[in-house]
């Protein structure tokens, strides 16, 4: 099992450290927080990181996720789970309807066009205030239950949150590592020769952007019960800026690098608080610097350079036991 | 009606100036470094926020916009100095989320020096309005419109008709061939992300007397900027000043006769229907990839 | 018994005529070259045999237990008809190793989707056992066995243009189109490209081929088209092409 080895790592991780520092903020619920943003992050690194298409919008399907299950169990009185599926089948015809068109496009014009979207999304949340209450958000989101099992308190959302966060983990490192990862992979190496293996690229392109907003239309509605209000603030451009930064910034084409993305742009902010007034100069600053610097990600390059250095003193030692023997 | 839709026009022709300003420095930029600038909206910001300090610290207008041109100038030249110069090469999310991160620090720093509040300039020559049929004009109106085409006919005559220019359109076009027949290739790209930060401060002074200014009006004007230049095709100049134009009326149009909270969402599905239906914009060529 | 028919095949670009009325029969299981000075339209026709373009007129047919109309079909489904390339441009997939890069290859032979991957049902790990066996029977086949594990873009340039053909060759095509294969490699691994090239062959698969190395394709080919200025120029078997005097006179531009 060397191939999940990883994954039942940060399993164990994940799991015992609220049991290691119980009571604890920055576990408990910035944690929580975090394994959103993992389910977001492993989502969309397929889309950016494996199929090297660019998503400047993913903030929009989370919105909708969110919305979905808002208005469908406020206004409605829809089960929850029954809302959140609702949501992900909206999200499933958007996303295709948008895809088509969309992923024909390719660099920079692709980036436009999924950020156009997003803004539109937004906009969209913000101005129709009969149904999402506006600018002012809504509120009074019911209690998400499993089986009359109320998750009402930070402890409990830390452990479903990270359950989730661990499946769609799982099922990003098995996608990978198959036919279907691979001819994600083949479209980003060559899109000609792709085709040339009987790989129908279009498809391919869509059906992991589909993936990916379901998964984020997922996450969103989680948030929704959650924070128990939605506002459109949390969908907009920025957020899904943070989203591929957070893959970007961690490595892209790998999943584990998405994971320590998404966890790093999480805790980064609850650092920066500090520095009051300096936090979006420093943030502006950090993003630029890894960028340039380490442009094959923190999480890629870091053990890149761990490796390396592994491999030096390997070296070393194997020289130097020449030379004695 | 009819004096509703001149009204409209003066203002999305006055806005639309900004766009074409703004889109014409994205497209300069492009041409020159295949990057898309999102931190050109802040160009736009800095411009008039320093203006605005200049003027308040007393100097008189002229020296104010000179000295804010020459600060955004500057910001423009570093940003191609120590950020994109040292990443050369780097994938397109790359360079993206590289100039994304120039737009979050530069108004990182404005929040720092200017705070969250709204500033103003005073108009160039007085607030009198001028009245054409029911529709009134400011006379910053024409400012604007008036400076925008003075500048734009600057930069064409500039890369038509100048060596230099005909050197960085060199430099877009094939950079080891210019190094070749002897252009520094940093020293135009130098010059044209210069070029273009000046244009978008001129945009930003032109327009603070009308919108007041704040650390974050940047945002939305680079958006829409950008827009412009794909509207009018990516990489082509003349094409992201029509785009501008043509964006500004179409959005003055669309808040006026349909609804104004819309009003962003028109930019953002006017490009949208551009991408899908003509990606190379309503001025630019297509291209095709070779095997 | 021709596996591949043209008629009439025309394609322009604006006004520039690359190819003109082009008609020939390419026989089964042989190896078939096709060479001329650049831009008699070579690369032009290769991308209309795998619909990368569409020709303006005429009909490519591809004849293997069903006939199959390539000038009607997109690129995937006349992979799926069993053609498969190799590119002018190597066009390797730079992110992955070289034996995941040929696994791609067997794209065609597996059938696992997306859902079934996610949940890495057994059905999906007996699959990725069979496929990996396939593909490093593909590299072996290739003399590349010992690289498999190297990520591709770690790889020489002579090595690439072998990880190509294995990856094309790993679809078991009835048909191969090798685009300058022998381009950039020195004598020693054109020599080998030469014995590959007989080695694929003789294994039934049809090889198509275009290439400048002449010494390579009078030794190799079976038939040879000379294509001059996108018009079939001359037919026969190499020697017939070697002594043929319009063929001297485009490559040399007039007498010796």
């Amino acid at each position: 099992m060397k191939r999940l080895g990883g994954f039942y790592g940060i399993s164990i991780v994940f799991l015992l450290l609220p049991v290691l520092f119980p009571d604890n903020y920055y576990i408990g619920v910035v944690g929580a927080f975090a394994g959103l943003h993992i389910i977001l992050a492993v989502g969309l690194n397929l889309l950016i990181g494996y199929c090297g298409q660019i998503s400047l919008g993913h903030a929009a399907f989370f919105g909708i996720g969110a919305y979905s299950s808002a208005i469908l169990t406020t206004k409605y009185s829809f089960d929850p789970w029954l809302a959140m599926l609702a949501g992900m089948v909206l999200v499933f015809i958007i996303a295709n309807i948008i895809a088509r068109p969309v992923l024909k496009l390719k660099g920079h014009y692709l980036a436009m066009a999924t950020l156009g979207f997003g803004i539109i999304v937004n906009i969209i949340l913000v101005q129709s205030q009969d149904l999402t209450g506006g600018p002012d958000g809504m509120g009074d989101i019911p209690v998400l239950s499993i089986f009359g099992w109320n998750i009402d308190s930070d402890i409990r959302w830390y452990y479903v949150i990270a359950i989730f966060a661990l499946i769609a983990v799982w099922f990003s490192l098995n996608i990978v590592d198959s036919r279907p990862g691979r001819a994600l992979r083949a479209v980003h190496g060559s899109e000609f020769a792709a085709q040339m293996m009987g790989i129908n690229t279009q498809n391919t392109k869509v059906n992991v952007f589909v993936f990916s907003a379901l998964l984020a239309s997922f996450a969103g509605s989680l948030f929704a019960h959650q924070q128990s209000f939605v506002s459109p603030d949390s969908f907009n451009f920025f957020f899904s800026i943070e989203l591929v930064t957070m893959v970007v910034l961690g490595g892209m084409a790998s999943t584990y690098g998405a994971i320590f993305g998404a966890i790093l742009l999480t805790y980064l902010p609850e650092f920066l608080v500090i520095f009051e007034d300096y936090e979006m100069l420093i943030f502006g600053a950090i993003l630029m610097g890894v960028m340039i610097f380490m442009p094959q990600g923190l999480y890629v390059g870091l053990s890149q350079k761990i490796g390396n250095l592994a491999k030096r003193r390997k070296q070393k030692r194997q020289v130097a036991a020449s030379e004695a023997g | 009606m009819l004096d509703q839709l001149l009204q409209f026009l003066i203002t999305g022709i006055t806005v639309g100036s900004v766009y074409a300003l703004v889109g014409l420095g994205f497209a300069i930029i492009y041409n020159a470094s295949d990057v898309v600038n999102f931190s050109q909206g802040e160009f736009v910001m800095i411009g008039a926020m320093s203006a605005v300090t200049f003027s308040t610290m007393g100097m008189p207008l002229i020296i104010a916009m000179i000295g804010a041109v020459i600060v955004t100038v500057f910001i423009g030249m570093s940003l191609y100095k120590f950020a994109i110069k040292p990443a050369a090469g780097a994938s397109v999310v790359s360079t993206i989320i590289i100039t994304i991160g120039a737009s979050i620090l530069l108004r990182g720093a404005a929040l720092l020096i200017w705070g969250k509040d709204f500033y103003g300039f005073p108009a160039f020559s007085g607030e009198e309005p001028i009245y054409l049929g029911s529709a009134t004009m400011l006379p910053q109106n024409l400012w604007v419109i008036g400076i925008t085409a003075f500048l734009v006919l600057i930069v064409l005559w500039f890369f038509n008709h100048t060596l230099l220019g005909k050197a960085v359109i060199a430099c877009s076009c094939n950079k080891v061939a210019a190094q070749l027949v002897g252009v520094n290739v940093t020293r135009m790209l130098l010059l044209s992300y210069g070029l273009s930060a000046m244009l978008g401060a001129m945009a930003g002074i032109l327009v603070a007397p009308i919108t007041f200014t704040s650390y974050d009006a940047g945002i939305m004007l680079g958006l829409k900027g950008f827009s412009a230049a794909i509207l009018g095709g990516m990489g082509n100049p003349l094409g992201a000043i029509a785009g501008g134009i043509l964006l500004g009326v179409l959005e003055s149009l669309g808040a006026g006769f349909i609804s104004s909270g819309y009003k962003d969402a028109i930019a953002f599905t006017i490009i949208l229907l551009v991408l899908f239906i003509r990606p190379s914009g309503l001025f630019g060529k297509k291209s095709q990839e070779r095997v | 018994m021709s596996i591949v028919n043209i008629k009439h095949l025309e394609k322009s670009f604006g006004g520039v005529t690359a190819i003109g009325d082009l008609s020939f029969q390419v026989g089964k299981g042989i190896v078939y070259s096709v060479i001329g000075p650049n831009g008699a339209g070579k690369t032009t026709l290769f991308n209309m045999l795998c619909g990368f373009y569409q020709p303006d007129q005429g009909e490519i047919t591809f004849s293997t237990e069903q006939d199959y109309l390539l000038h009607q079909m997109p690129t995937d489904k006349i992979a799926a008809s069993g053609i498969s390339r190799t590119f002018q441009n190597l066009q390797i997939f730079f992110n992955m190793t070289a034996l995941e890069n040929v696994m791609v290859g067997c794209h065609l032979q597996s059938s696992c989707n997306f859902i079934q991957a996610m949940l890495r049902l057994p059905s999906v790990i007996r699959e990725e056992k069979k496929v990996r066996q396939r593909a490093l029977d593909a590299l072996t086949f290739c003399g590349l066995q010992s690289l498999a594990t190297e990520t591709a873009d770690s790889l020489p340039y002579g090595d690439l243009k072998r990880l190509e053909i294995a990856r094309a060759l790993a679809s078991k095509p009835k048909m191969i189109l090798l685009d300058e294969p022998a381009a950039g490699l020195n004598d020693t691994e054109t020599k080998e490209m030469r014995e590959l090239i007989r080695r694929i062959c003789d294994s039934g698969v049809t090889v198509l081929l275009v290439e400048h190395n002449m010494e390579l394709v009078m030794n190799v080919s079976d038939q040879v088209l000379v294509l001059n200025f996108g018009s079939l120029l001359a037919q026969g078997t190499p020697e017939q092409i070697r002594d043929n005097p319009e063929v001297i006179q485009a490559y040399l531009g007039g007498e010796i």
